[in-house]
């Protein structure tokens, strides 16, 4: 756990933004994951071009930009998820923790790296054996019982189901499934949340109650929240980066990108005028 | 009503009881043959058709148990050879192996499905009645598994491949490995499914005769362990049916008539089991 403390500027700007603006990021923040010259392919076909980005610790990064542009390509590079897409191949670095993800064991990656996916997709389990899932195939030693309920709470969904643990999961709405999953997900005690586009199947209640509580999980790890939606990056995202077909264009705290865009077209893309 | 929509209409009603009358035919065969089955050889059917062996020819009474007994070790041994052959076959091919053998292995399995049984005879008694020097259980086994593999396989990679991605997706996330995911999610997710496919397959070969004439041959004595011809549902009814013994005709009913229910059991069975646990729910 020794994360690397350096100088968002130093890791966060690519070499396309000059923005002025971008210098009065805070100077100093730890940086759970680090991204470097990362060049991404599927077969012969160049999908991220030489991206370089920090995701800053216990804060949530949000990765913005229209369809195609790489947002959840440069997500699943996080946790490796990419490498179960046949000519899938990575160039660059990935630190976790100041370490090469691509050097470890992928298994115990996606143990700190947790992901909820765009569509809920509980198990064909009880809503109990999807949140301790991860646990028994992990072979924790702690109480399973004790940190499903743990889990279901940080959740926010332990109240609705607390009465009926062994129902199936299916019974539950999509917005409780969503939150399932993401309760899933923290039972194994991610240290990086990853988030593909995770309200983009559901209702404005229920995508609320994920906003708000993506915002409350920020104490307990580091998220990274792909999103269509630019509101939602300004509701609840500490930084945002803006990408375009693969190109990483802007990448500054939220309140900047939103109000100053270094960038035309960062400008072009968040008052609506593509995407 | 103008001619051309009294048309239509005579077509849509002729049509809708066409589909209805075959709908009912499909249903009423399996009762007829029920039936039929029952009115014949209900009769013959005691305690002793299920415990005694089968009476001399002139003697009445007497009945089936070393063939009820020979058709249960056959479909055992078949059921261990061809079911997980079929199973985890069917596992590489849904989880591991690439488009062209995929392709190559579920054209060969298609084929093996459409060999005829009493090929699949032949070949089980070249390969195993040959060097043994005698027909036994073993051999007629080995017949009845080979051809549970193909129907086993082929319907076993078809639900494995009907469970969603994302369920993979989802328990890889979580850090489990490729096999933890097949053996923890994705085998319980199309259970129902396979079990369903392994009955099918369970049944269709139960009923096989041809391929059992000269491997398990027959027997009218018990046969015990695997080593010896053994008698079996399928043949018995075969040569009862041919015989020129009126006693032996009900007999053969009895015996149609007992291998049909050991098969609706099963499958009455095995769907009362499937009914439980959570299934997925269809897009």
């Amino acid at each position: 756990m020794h994360a690397s403390v350096r100088p968002a500027v130093s890791v966060n700007i690519p070499p396309t933004v000059t923005s002025a603006a971008t210098r009065e990021t805070p100077s100093a923040l730890t940086m759970r994951m680090t991204i470097s010259k990362v060049n991404f392919y599927y077969g012969s076909k160049q999908t991220l071009f030489d991206i370089s980005m920090g995701i800053a610790t216990s804060k949530i990064t949000a990765l913005i930009g229209p369809s195609g542009c790489g947002k959840s390509t440069l997500l699943r590079t996080l946790n490796r998820m990419y490498e179960t897409v046949r000519g899938a191949r990575l160039e660059g670095e990935i630190l976790l923790d100041g370490q090469n993800i691509l050097a470890q064991d992928v298994t115990s990656l996606r143990r700190r790296v947790g992901m909820v996916f765009q569509r809920p997709n509980p198990f064909p389990k009880s809503i109990f054996d999807n949140v301790a899932y991860g646990l028994k195939i992990n072979n924790s030693k702690a109480p399973i019982a004790d940190s499903v309920e743990k889990s279901l709470r940080h959740a926010a969904l332990w109240d609705e189901v607390k009465d009926h643990l062994h129902k199936s999961a299916y019974e539950l709405s999509g917005g409780q499934q969503q939150r399932l999953c993401i309760a899933r997900a923290l039972a194994v005690e991610p240290e990086v949340l990853l988030l593909d586009e995770p309200c983009s199947a559901l209702d404005p209640i229920s995508t609320a109650k994920i906003e708000e509580l993506l915002v409350r999980l920020k104490d307990l790890c580091t998220i990274v929240t792909v999103t269509h939606n630019m509101q939602q990056a300004a509701r609840i995202s500490d930084f945002t980066a803006f990408l375009l077909i693969g190109q990483l264009i802007e990448f500054s705290p939220t309140p900047q990108l939103f109000t100053k865009p270094g960038d035309p077209r960062t400008e072009a893309y968040i008052t609506g005028r593509f995407g | 009503m103008n001619p051309r929509l009294r048309w239509r209409k005579f077509v849509s009603n002729f049509m809708l009881t066409l589909t209805g009358v075959c709908a009912v035919v499909t249903v009423s065969v399996l009762f007829f043959i029920l039936g039929y089955l029952v009115f014949h050889g209900g009769t013959s059917i005691s305690w002793n058709f299920f415990t005694k062996l089968p009476a001399p020819v002139g003697e009445t009474g007497g009945g089936m148990a070393n063939a009820i007994l020979g058709s249960a070790k056959l479909l055992l041994l078949a059921s261990l050879l061809g079911v997980p052959i079929g199973f985890f076959g069917a596992i590489y091919l849904a989880e591991f192996s690439g488009s062209t053998m995929a392709f190559v292995v579920r054209y060969a399995a298609d084929l093996l499905n459409g060999v005829p049984s009493i090929v699949i005879g032949i070949f089980a008694y070249g390969l195993v009645v040959l060097p043994f020097k005698h027909f036994s259980t073993l051999a007629g086994g080995f017949a009845l598994g080979l051809m549970m593999i193909p129907i086993t396989l082929r319907s076993t990679e078809e639900f494995l491949r009907a469970v969603p991605d994302a369920l993979r997706e989802g328990a890889m996330a979580l850090g489990a490995s490729k096999w933890k995911t097949i053996a923890t999610i994705i085998v319980p997710a199309a259970y129902r499914g396979i079990l369903t496919a392994i009955l099918l397959a369970f049944a269709r070969v139960a009923g096989e005769t041809a391929p059992l004439l000269f491997t398990a041959f027959g027997n009218r004595f018990w046969s015990p362990g695997w080593n010896q011809p053994t008698a079996s549902l399928p043949v018995m009814i075969f040569t009862y049916a041919i015989a020129p013994y009126e006693d032996w005709h009900r007999q053969a009913w009895a015996a149609g008539l007992v291998l049909l229910g050991l098969i609706l059991v099963i499958n009455i069975v095995a769907r009362a089991i499937l009914s439980r646990g959570i299934a997925v729910p269809r897009a």
